[in-house]
């Protein structure tokens, strides 16, 4: 895969660590010589010193062999460009953009940009996670909301705790995925006993989902 | 012309000529600049409304009503801005005329040949100079 990465300083470098290590092939855009400098030394990474939304720039950037173009400057507008133009003048497949100002995510989506996404957001969805309740997290709904992947912490006093899967019963259309356990990731199957301060990750549909949460959550 | 509710983006050189112009022709201007002290550019027959905000900020847009507006005019410095103002007026608000202005060049085919109108001042002043030489 060839990743066009624009912008991002701190962020761009760890990406392409990740990218290096799925060997994806990636080149680099940014606009600050300093920097730009640095990542060319640190990275194994092509690094282009220049605009993302110049199309020159683009395209000696190998925008026309490219399959996703991903651009992460602070400014929304230079993301929302440089992926439109990646997209109609190169034919990149994928475009995916940060956008500082939330509001902006459904808009550049709506411009065409395959993806936008809005730290902001993601950061504000997270605390919430955190603080609504301590047993029950809300990780995805999935498929348009037909699935909910949750993940639930079993406190001490949780009746099921000691119980194996077989015995607790699951109502239709649920499963426990994987339990966490000090770390380790287990994939249960029915004889599998749950312990307290299990993390079980559960998925559902939502027409079950209120019964699952009654058994797995101690009241 | 009828009188027109027309939202100007940018209050530079270029902005502020047009915001006065079209103000004193009799139509309902909105001009917005980030920068409050842009609008001493504005003429002083200047009659419309000033907002100081980024544009590019979709709420800032809103409280000019970019929604009622026949026409805007993009016309800061930055053609991404320009180019991000034009659009979200025409896909989003359903402005009926908008206009963008691109110094690059080459930004402005691309952005012109998928129907955003633009005015490359860079190609203008070419095409000046040009007409200007001795053939």
């Amino acid at each position: 895969m060839k990743i066009i990465l624009i912008g991002g300083s701190k962020l761009a470098y760890f990406l392409t660590k990740q990218f290096a290590s799925k060997n994806y092939y990636t080149t680099i855009i940014n606009s600050d010589i300093n920097e730009a400098k640095n990542l060319s030394r640190t990275l194994k990474a092509t690094v282009i010193h220049g605009e993302g939304s110049d199309p020159h720039t683009l395209s000696q950037a190998g925008a026309y062999q490219a399959d996703v173009v991903l651009s992460l400057t602070t400014e929304d507008e230079d993301n929302l460009i440089a992926c439109q133009i990646a997209q109609k003048e190169y034919g990149v497949p994928r475009t995916i953009a940060l956008v500082n100002d939330p509001e902006n995510q459904p808009i550049f989506e709506k411009l065409g940009i395959t993806v936008a996404f809005s730290a902001t957001q993601i950061i504000a969805s997270l605390i919430e996670q955190q603080t609504a309740s301590g047993d029950i997290q809300n990780l995805l709904p999935i498929a348009e909301g037909k699935v909910n992947v949750t993940e639930i912490a079993l406190q001490e006093d949780n009746p099921v705790v000691g119980k194996t899967i077989d015995e607790i019963q699951l109502p239709n259309g649920t499963l426990i995925a994987c339990i966490l356990r000090q770390g380790e990731v287990i994939v249960p199957s029915g004889e599998n006993s749950l312990q307290a301060l299990d993390r079980l990750i559960t998925i559902g549909q939502p027409e079950s989902y209120g019964q699952l949460m009654r058994l797995l959550c101690s009241e | 012309m009828s009188s027109q509710y027309i939202v100007v983006v940018g209050c530079g050189r270029l902005g502020s000529i047009l915001a006065s112009r079209l103000s004193s022709q009799g139509n309902s201007v909105v001009v917005i600049d980030p920068h409050e002290n842009s609008f001493n550019n504005l003429s002083s027959d200047f009659s419309g409304f000033q907002i100081t905000g980024d544009a590019s900020e979709i709420e800032i847009l809103r409280s000019a009503k970019v929604e009622q507006a026949d026409c805007l005019l993009a016309v800061t410095d930055k053609d991404n801005i320009n180019l991000m103002v034009t659009q979200i007026a025409k896909q989003i608000f359903q402005t009926s005329i908008v206009l963008a202005r691109v110094f690059d060049p080459a930004r402005e085919q691309i952005y012109r040949d998928f129907g955003i109108a633009t005015i490359s001042p860079t190609k203008l002043s070419a095409d000046a100079f040009m007409a200007n030489l001795p053939s």
